[in-house]
């Protein structure tokens, strides 16, 4: 058997594995809407631990954390900095939310803006805007999946039809299990990532360079400026650090699945709990960086940084190794791109068209309505996968700086009497506006700061400023939480 | 309380919660540099990495500090029976 066949072989088996898992995973229940898109409301602190992990390794910090590493060098560490500070901001927005959620029988973001705001306009807005910034996210996935079935099969299989292949399995897989059956396949990826993170992170630096400090004691000799801000670029210096961390941690649980996933937990105090201990479970990444910088060296001159990591792994560990780190990569796009078709789908459909066109519709047709829209998100994903080339970590910053415009309209309808529905109607519509100019217009970063953060401090400039202008309204929420306390 | 408005977070748990921004966020200029380095690590890495393991640290004194303020306000329910009806 050959190199390449030896590792596609391995990375296949490891694939049907989890796929077979989760198809299990699914098979006993009745699927319908709730179940199929939360689970039932009835998950608890491990599976909610696993759905919310599902952040912390994807093709993003997999491939795209080293190979920012690798090609930007110091401002990939935003990558450390964001994601613990999120589990933060989670700790004091994600079990008042739960509440919510469960008193008004909430199943997405854009029921919290139709129930909290009682308009299904901006309900509907609220959904469009959610699927149009989960494409680049999805789209992250399918341009790491092909990576590294490029990479495993040493360019037998083209980048092309890796992709295609990826989305196809992604959409099946949708297609038949729900949101249960990603959770339990995000068992095995992690475990597997876990696994590779500690291989990758320990034997590259010590085959090469006889440790960890030898490496980055050659690194700081070859390219002084790489490991601080701003690195190999010329304008992510500490203000965009700042800012990009901050509009990052208050994004996490933006996303409409992460926001989502809060409701399938069975308690708030799970949620806040699983806050206090998740930083932990980003201990690896600082692993996967060590890879992105030992590639720095051993392999230099590569166009792509996010091909850093598999390059590297492929130059040291025999065949078959590559075909479990491959693997557990490809899972580690398949589930989390699975997730986020199915938010999406269902966001569209029930939110969106629903909302607007079919008021009447009912559950049973929404859900087929959402079947048929996996299929439409993913062709829409798959079409930017194929005609653009863009660093993973990019996709990923351009997704944060849309759904963070969701977060005034969030926090302060959980915590401010006065905000009202035309404050966060054109709130985030300014905000929106604001970055669609900042970024069409190549203005990323403005002044040093990300181009997300200051669309965001408009946003809550607005929201704030109109609400006080505009008369007090009732929220929807408290009347009938008082009632649920009571009963 | 007269409307049922969401309980805001204490602000001693806020505080707690603000330790881990400051440190990992906005003092960045004063820790992002190569040497000296720790363990092998370039300083910032050391930093960041070191601050993933006392980021928990913070939170769940802040968790001591919701969950004591939350079972002083409110009697205590007859706990998660009501989720099985689901």
């Amino acid at each position: 058997m050959s190199a390449s066949s030896t590792a596609l072989t391995v990375m296949c088996l490891i694939v049907a594995a989890g796929a077979a898992l989760g198809f299990y995973a699914g098979a006993h229940r009745k699927m319908d809407l709730e179940q199929w898109a939360v689970g039932g409301r009835g998950f608890g602190t491990l599976l909610i631990w696993l759905l919310m992990a599902g952040e912390v390794y994807t093709t993003f910090s997999f491939l795209g954390a080293s190979g920012w590493a690798y090609s930007r060098g110091g401002p990939a560490l935003y990558i450390l900095g964001y994601l613990s500070l999120a589990y933060v901001v989670s700790f004091y927005i994600l079990p008042q939310l739960w509440e919510v959620a469960r008193a008004h029988k909430l199943q997405t973001q854009s029921d919290f803006f139709e129930t909290r705001y009682r308009s299904k306009n901006l309900a509907a807005f609220v959904s469009i805007i959610g699927v149009v910034f989960l494409i680049p996210y999805i789209q992250l996935q399918l341009t790491g999946l092909g990576i590294i079935v490029e990479v495993a099969s040493s360019g037998a299989v083209a980048r092309t039809a890796a992709t295609v292949i990826a989305a196809v399995v992604v959409a099946a897989f949708v297609f038949t299990s729900g949101v249960r059956a990603a959770a339990w396949i995000s068992v095995v990826k992690d475990i597997l990532l876990l696994g590779a993170a500690v291989a990758i992170g320990i034997v590259v630096p010590y085959h090469y360079f006889h440790g960890i400090g030898p490496m980055f004691a050659a690194i700081a000799r070859a390219h002084p400026a790489h490991l601080t801000m701003p690195g190999a670029t010329k304008n992510l210096g500490h203000a965009w650090y700042i800012s990009t961390v901050l509009l990052n941690s208050l994004g996490l649980y933006m996303w409409p699945h992460n926001f989502g996933a809060s409701f399938t937990a069975k308690s708030g105090d799970v949620l806040r709990r699983n806050a206090v201990v998740m930083p932990l479970y980003t201990i690896t990444l600082p692993l996967i960086f060590l890879a992105g910088f030992a590639a720095l060296m051993v392999i230099p001159g590569l166009k792509n940084g996010d091909l850093s990591l598999l390059a590297v792994v492929q130059r040291t560990f025999p065949p078959w190794a590559l075909g479990v780190i491959g693997g557990a990569g490809a899972l580690a796009a398949m589930v989390p791109a699975s997730i986020f078709t199915l938010t999406a789908a269902t966001l569209f459909a029930k939110n969106f068209y629903r909302s607007i066109f079919a008021p009447t519709m009912s559950d049973a047709r929404v859900a087929i309505l959402a079947r048929v829209m996996v299929g439409f998100v993913m062709a829409v994903a798959l079409y930017f996968a194929m005609h653009s080339s863009t660093t993973l970590v990019n996709l990923l910053l351009w997704g944060y700086d849309g759904v963070t415009q969701f977060f005034p309209g969030v926090v302060l309808g959980l915590y401010w009497k006065r905000v009202t529905r035309a404050g966060v109607w054109s709130g985030m519509a300014a905000g929106i506006a604001a970055l669609a100019v900042l970024l069409l217009g190549k203005h990323d970063p403005i002044f040093g700061v990300n181009a997300g953060f200051a669309a965001l401090c408009v946003n809550f400039a607005v929201v704030a400023g109109v609400s006080l202008l505009t008369p007090a309204e009732r929220s929807g929420f408290h009347e009938s939480l008082q009632t649920s306390t009571e009963a | 309380m007269p409307t049922g408005e969401k309980r805001k977070p204490s602000l001693s748990a806020l505080l707690l919660g603000l330790i881990p921004f400051v440190a990992m966020c906005f003092s960045v200029s004063l820790w992002d540099r190569v040497f000296p380095m720790v363990l092998g690590l370039p300083f910032n890495l050391f930093w960041l990495t070191s601050w993933i393991l006392l980021t928990p640290l913070c939170m769940w004194g802040a968790y001591r500090l919701e969950t004591r303020q939350e079972s002083a306000r409110r009697v205590p329910r007859s706990g998660g029976i009501e989720d099985a009806n689901q």
